[in-house]
């Protein structure tokens, strides 16, 4: 199978200004994947798909990534001017200092599509699209006219992850119900505090037994201090 | 009135047969509990192995599994109960008639089990209806299954016609319908049924 460089470029031969990056992957198993750009999604899936030698028929796999903002903060050397007295006399001179500057990398929600080919008996290659953030632009274009076997999957992804894919033919919730308003597979979501009773707690449970319990002995205190 | 056993043996080996309506009542009943035809998850698998030939849930006269809660007299909550499909099973556990029973098979059923500390799963059918027997296991093996209906026959058994243990569908004012819980924002409003489950408190 051809690798990921040369997919890269076939794709940038058939969809000029298609915009694919590669995301590598630092680990043994080096499975590099590509990112694809929204407005060309469509025309490289289908490209991925009717290419004669590629053929990725078979749609594996589609998951979603959550990344939360990111506060990077680092050391960068500024050069500016200050105005010094060397040897009794005023002068201009050029100081070097370290500044730590802070700088918000905004998240975004992500999902990866694994794809092979039953005809040519190769794959993965996995392609990825991010959104823009993970609050209000979470639009994403579903590759569910390209692959049908997308369409449950990205209901999931909708679902879990709250990634609304444009030109789906059926976006609904799969797994909660209808009125249900989070999205639980996203890292800031919070569950419902419903651990009333926890005969044998422990960890993450221990922990909000215990704030349970506090909260517990402080209404009884009240109730006995208004006796 | 009960009858004195040891004449009732004693008139038995003359050929004479006593009993009382109670007895004879709670005899027919317990030998003809029909469960509902329903499954929730992998703990239905085993249910299903018990009505078959080799653990033959026949013997104990429960073998006619009903498509409707119409016609079923026992609910065997076989699996686990996700938030999105404990309403339906209140619904269905209010539309069986009296008298109705409930067994709540395996860990999920009873507490949530390995998917309690998730999102999506009621953390035991019990904050919703009344169970009366609770089998753990994960899932359980079939004999544990009959040994669920055993007890639970011998409950009916047990259950007396008048006084305050009578049976539900014999007093007027017991609680006949259950509310369903609604499916919230975040979560099943209420999430629990206080006068079913009270919660209980821990003394720590």
């Amino acid at each position: 199978m051809k690798t990921v460089e040369e997919i890269k470029a076939a794709i940038e031969v058939a969809v000029p200004g298609a915009g694919v990056e590669i995301v590598s992957n630092p680990s043994v198993s080096g499975q590099h994947s590509l990112l694809i750009a929204h407005s060309h999604a469509l025309q490289v899936a289908q490209f991925l798909r009717d290419d004669s030698e590629l053929a990725l028929d078979y749609l594996s796999n589609v998951t979603g990534v959550d990344y939360l903002d990111k506060e990077i903060s680092e050391k960068v050397k500024v050069t500016r001017t200050v105005t010094k007295t060397v040897d009794g006399v005023e002068q201009q001179v050029e100081e070097t200092v370290d500044e730590t500057r802070k700088r918000v990398e905004p998240g975004y929600l992500e999902t990866v599509y694994h794809l092979f080919s039953v005809a040519k008996k190769h794959g993965p290659v996995i392609i990825r699209m991010r959104t823009a953030n993970r609050t209000d632009q979470v639009e994403m274009p579903s590759l569910t006219p390209i692959w049908r076997g997308a369409e449950l999957q990205e209901r999931e992804v909708f679902d879990l992850y709250g990634v609304v894919f444009t030109g789906h033919p059926d976006l609904r919730r799969l797994l909660m119900w209808d009125e249900f308003k989070d999205h639980p597979m996203r890292k800031d979501y919070v569950e419902p505090d419903d651990f009333e009773y926890e005969p044998t707690a422990h960890d993450q449970v221990l922990e909000r037994a215990k704030q349970h319990a506090a909260a517990e002995k402080a209404a009884i205190q009240e109730g006995a201090e208004a006796r | 009135m009960a009858v004195d056993q040891q004449l009732k043996i004693e008139l038995g080996k003359q050929g004479v047969f006593v009993t009382t309506i109670e007895e004879l009542y709670n005899w027919g009943r317990k030998n003809s509990v029909w469960p509902m035809q329903f499954g929730l998850a992998c703990c239905a698998i085993e249910m299903i192995a018990t009505t078959m030939a080799r653990y033959d849930l026949a013997r104990f006269g429960a073998e006619v599994f009903r498509p409707s809660p119409r016609q079923a007299d026992l609910m065997i909550i076989s699996g686990t109960v996700t938030k999105k499909m404990a309403p339906q099973v209140v619904r269905l556990y209010n539309q069986m008639a009296e008298p109705r029973y409930v067994i709540a098979m395996g860990a999920c059923a009873i507490s949530g089990g390995p998917f309690k500390q998730g999102y999506n799963v009621l953390k035991g059918i019990d904050r919703y209806i009344p169970v009366d027997v609770h089998i753990p296991g994960c899932p359980p093996r079939p004999e544990a299954l009959i040994q669920a209906f055993m007890t639970l026959q011998k409950k009916i058994d047990g259950q007396p016609l008048t006084g305050e243990e009578r049976p539900r569908h014999l007093n007027p004012e017991a609680q006949g319908e259950f509310p369903v819980p609604e499916q919230g924002a975040h979560d099943l409003e209420p999430t629990s049924n206080p006068g079913v489950w009270p919660i209980p408190v821990v003394i720590r």
